[in-house]
């Protein structure tokens, strides 16, 4: 019959509008910035570097617990190439204690990221993590969206906050990194400790001198 | 008739009692006069605060329908948003082409916006609450919503902009084929009133068999009528599902394109003016204008259920504007002239058989019967002609 | 030289009215409120009816393939998200495909898995989608829109617990998928896939029987099967003119064979064939969901032989496609041993669906010229790239 279409649509509606009032699921509008949504955990919008160190720490402290070691294996693999990293002429000790450069310069220009984690997904020390903030927009447009590496430092201690599985995973991995660094040089300590032992114990070994057979 | 309390009969008059105070401070002779003007001002005051209201119902209904809030940040719920509109609409720029004719160019939307109020004067609002009581209130009515039409070519013509004319022509041509069925469908309630003036037609639904009215609606030709005419109507003003002047997407402009600033604004309320003056008519015509809908509710001031049954067509008229796709223009024209038409016309006979045959459930059965096969004859033709209808789908083995 | 059995094709030239009038000509787009992105159609008009459309497109020309072959393979992931904004899952795994045959990788069980379950999802917030900007343009002032993207909500949330993002999500490797699924994850989907067919039943129920979409969907936009395999239109447009080809069931890529589903045909191809068929294929996708939903296997989900960084394919070609939601779609690579490919091309289904869109809207309204631009769901990050 004519119009019956016209009328179940009609009845679809006044259903829908019926239910913005009584149910949240017809009534999907979160009023941001009022309300907001739980965060997801695994978001990611921007990178940031994660530093072993306490959140409000100074600027050298900063430095001393920063784990990325300007290896530039996220330089290379970024696809739209946003990272710029100068390598450092002196080292410093990293979180298992072995001397390591680190970058005088590290630059990500947040305008070019294309939030992809590719750097994140090879670095090889757990270095560079993505953050959850979005909310970055800014009036300066030269310098406002070039985030240097001070300003990337965040501490291991957010990185829990924001990514609470992974970043749990990641300290779990780094220390049976530094437990089995530990292990073999207490094993080479202890070895050299006992070949010291061993060498200050025993009598001097006086070789004995080739006999020499009386009229060979 | 139960007895009503004078409290009630004095709320139902209350507007008729005040207009009699103010004229009282006046002259014998300018009474009359001054009357009018009360009764202009009120509709010029009343009417336009409706508009604002119903673009906030009409924003948030939609909303709602959309599983979304609509405005709710200007005042409590968003109710001033409209003053946030207006105030728009008044600071921006008034471009006019440089090859627009000036004068028509200006003169479009007042005469759209005149013509819509001058069709609220013969609208019996309450019990004594008509401004224009006319011996051919229906006659006057439907010659002015006529020249509505006058001034939306006015617009597209002066804009002196192909694509705006075209869209003009459109929307006049779906107006003037759509005059005819409205006209016709209101003819039924005429014929059995037996008059043209608005405020007999009403007075003759104003009464009680049990606590059930006698609106015209719930007679077979006059539900048909009724139905017929709130299409046509709809057709009218260019609401969904006939908006197609307006539509962006369809066509590249509309008959407003050149208009803007506070232009576009009267325009805006032209158009809705003209919605509720043709739900009012409709409303008189068919639902019993102020009547009650039970006998037991008549206490209720008369000018209460008149708005009240407004604000009822403007919620119909917003649901159906946020369910329906709109049809093109050959579809609309169509539609007008191949099934309304003789639905109309049948509406005409059906009604005349329910005067002449006698009272009593034959009646009821025959007009009902016949109206029903008619429309299941007609659309079933109409559909199969143009190869339209459900289809079943296969799927690849 | 002519094959036999092959015609000539000639575009086809309307005939205009003796009266001489002029031809208007209105440019529609690029900046109109009904178009799927920055495309423009030039359109010549005789009073109603268009009588020549060309189609003006490459406003969103990004350079995918140029940098393609200057970016390594691994970097390549992440524009391949670009290219058909709304599907990045099947985008990568078309991509995915693509270097796998190259290099020679096999896909662990459960990676096939969770690319079936993450490219169904994406075809169903897609179709549903297409079919709610269809109506929109149609004038249903965006109620069925906002149906659509209250459910795409959910499923963009799901890939956001996934992938990290809504949109760009960057999941597919070769050889694999790069995550782990969080824990809990297969139940959420789990939750939704059961929802979702109410929402179909309720867009059905809104839409389907209405007389006035009928009207000015059926008998519009006809799309003849002889012109459609010529130009080599593929997906929904193909199927909606009654060819059954539905690359699924052809190639059987992934782990499709395992699960029953079947491909919905449509018989006449105009607007509510394809509209239709949109809906029966989002019913299908629930059906697949459903079964591989049942039986995730545990296991890797990369393959061992496969590298993130020095990624270097032996010298080839390969050419790899999918069922994505809007047609075919396709990489064709070229390795010299370089880690960047010598010629990376995508076949998008997008621009190829478009190359009949003026066959298909001579001698129609002009009001129905939007509707069947929409009709063939378009993305114009895929036609342009």
């Amino acid at each position: 019959m004519l119009g019956e279409g016209i009328l179940k649509g009609l009845g679809e509606t006044a259903k829908n509008f019926a239910g913005s009032f009584v149910s949240k699921e017809r009534l999907t509008t979160v009023q941001y910035p009022e309300e907001r949504i739980a965060p997801i955990e695994n978001t990611r919008d921007f990178p940031f570097l994660v530093y072993d160190g306490a959140e409000d720490a100074d600027e050298a402290a900063k430095l001393a617990g920063l784990r990325c070691v300007a290896c530039q294996i996220c330089e290379k693999e970024c696809p739209p190439k946003c990272i710029y990293i100068v390598k450092s002429t002196d080292k410093k000790p990293d979180y298992v204690g072995k001397p390591q450069i680190y970058p005088a310069r590290f630059d990500i220009d947040i305008s070019v990221c294309m939030s992809c984690q590719i750097c994140v997904e090879v670095c090889p020390f757990e270095a560079i993590k993505m953050d959850t903030e979005f909310e970055l927009s800014t009036t300066d447009r030269f310098g406002g969206l070039l985030f240097d590496r001070d300003h990337l430092a965040r501490s291991n201690q957010h990185y829990h906050k924001i990514h609470p599985t992974e970043a749990a995973e990641v300290d779990a991995r780094l220390a049976e990194e530094k437990a089995k660094v530990e292990a073999k040089a207490k094993a080479a300590a202890e070895a050299a400790a006992a070949k010291a032992a061993a060498a200050s114990a025993a009598p001097p070994v006086v070789k004995p001198a080739p006999a020499k057979e009386p009229g060979a | 008739m139960t007895v009503i309390s004078p409290f009630w009969t004095n709320l139902d008059q209350i507007f008729v009692l005040l207009q009699q105070w103010i004229e009282s401070f006046f002259p014998l002779w300018l009474q009359p006069a001054v009357g009018s003007v009360l009764g202009v001002v009120a509709i010029v005051a009343a009417f336009p605060g409706i508009f604002a209201l119903t673009t906030v119902l009409e924003r948030k209904g939609l909303g709602r329908m959309q599983n979304r809030l609509g405005p709710n940040r200007v005042g409590p719920l968003g109710i001033l948003q409209p003053v946030a509109d207006g105030i728009k609409s008044l600071t921006k720029e008034d471009i006019v082409p440089l090859t627009a004719d000036a004068a028509v160019h200006f003169l479009a939307p007042v005469v759209l916006v005149i013509a819509v109020f001058l069709g609220f004067a013969v609208l019996p609002i309450g019990r004594n609450m008509v401004l224009a009581n006319l011996d051919a209130g229906l006659l006057f009515f439907f010659a002015i919503g006529a020249s509505t039409e006058l001034s939306i070519f006015m617009a597209g013509w002066s804009s002196r902009n192909k694509y705006s004319l075209l869209g003009a022509m459109r929307a006049v041509a779906q107006m003037i084929s759509y005059e005819v069925p409205l006209l016709l469908s209101s003819v039924v309630a005429v014929m059995i009133t037996g008059s043209l003036s608005t405020v007999k037609i009403v007075e003759a639904q104003s009464g009680f068999t049990g606590i059930f009215p006698h609106w015209y609606v719930f007679t077979p030709w006059g539900f048909a009528g009724f139905t017929l005419f709130v299409i046509a109507a709809l057709a009218e003003t260019n609401r969904s599902p006939f908006d197609l002047p307006e539509g962006e997407s369809e066509l590249v402009a509309g008959y407003f394109t050149e208009y803007s600033g506070f232009k576009f604004a009267l325009f805006f309320l032209g158009e809705y003016l003209g919605m509720f003056s043709i739900a009012g008519f409709a409303i008189t015509l068919f639902l019993g204008g102020w009547g009650a809908p039970l006998s037991v509710l008549s206490f209720i001031p008369s000018w209460a259920w008149f708005f009240a049954k407004l604000f009822c067509a403007i919620c119909f008229f917003i649901w159906l504007r946020g369910t329906l796709p709109r049809l093109r223009q050959d579809q609309l024209m169509n539609f007008a002239w191949k099934f309304m038409l003789p639905m109309s016309l049948l509406n005409l006979l059906v009604a005349a058989a329910w005067r002449f045959l006698p009272e009593g459930p034959s009646r009821w059965v025959v007009c009902s019967a016949v109206l029903l096969a008619a429309y299941v004859l007609l659309g079933r033709v109409l559909m199969r002609h143009q190869h339209l209808g459900a289809r079943s789908y296969r799927y690849a083995d | 030289m002519s094959s036999p059995g092959f015609k000539t094709y000639r575009p086809p030239v309307m005939e205009v009215s003796e009266e001489g009038d002029e031809l208007l000509e209105v440019a529609m787009g690029p900046h109109h409120p009904s178009t799927h992105g920055v495309f423009r159609m030039d359109v010549a008009l005789d009073g109603e009816r268009v009588v020549k459309l060309k189609p003006v497109f490459g406003y969103l020309h990004r350079n995918h393939e140029k940098i393609a072959e200057k970016a390594s393979y691994l970097a390549s992931m992440p524009y391949t998200d670009r290219l058909d904004y709304f599907c990045s899952l099947t985008n990568n795994w078309a991509y995915a495909l693509a270097v796998e045959k190259l290099a020679g990788l096999e896909v662990p069980e459960r990676a096939e898995y969770i690319r079936v379950i993450t490219a169904e999802l994406t075809r169903i917030q897609n179709h549903a989608s297409a079919i709610g900007f269809l109506m929109q343009e149609m004038g249903a002032s965006g109620t069925p829109l906002m149906y659509a993207f209250r459910e795409r909500e959910k499923i963009l949330d799901l890939f956001e617990e996934l992938t990290g993002s809504r949109m760009m999500c960057n999941y597919m490797r070769f050889g694999g998928c790069r995550v782990e699924l969080p824990v809990g994850w297969l139940n959420k989907v789990r939750v939704i896939v059961d929802g979702l067919p109410r929402f179909i039943d309720e867009t059905e129920a809104l839409l389907t029987g209405n007389e006035i979409l009928m009207a000015r969907s059926q008998g519009v936009g006809i799309l003849k099967p002889d012109l459609a395999i010529n130009a080599g239109v593929s997906g929904v447009m193909l199927r909606c003119t009654g060819v059954n080809y539905d690359i699924r069931k052809v190639d059987h890529y992934g782990i499709y064979d395992r699960f029953k589903f079947r491909v919905p045909l449509g018989d006449h191809g105009d607007i509510y064939d394809r509209y239709m068929l949109r809906v029966l294929e989002m019913r299908e996708s629930v059906e697949i969901l459903k079964q591989a939903l049942k039986d995730v296997p545990a296991g890797p989900i990369m393959d061992p032989k496969s590298k993130i960084r020095g990624f270097r394919p032996k010298p080839g070609e390969a050419y790899g496609r999918i069922e994505a939601p809007k047609g075919e779609l396709g990489f064709y690579l070229i390795s010299d041993g370089s880690p960047n490919p010598y010629r990376y091309r995508v076949r998008p289904p997008s621009l190829i669906n478009l190359t009949i869109l003026e066959d298909m809207c001579l001698g129609q309204n002009v009001a129905d010229v939007v509707l069947i631009f929409g009709s063939v769901d378009i993305v114009l990050g895929e036609v342009d790239r």
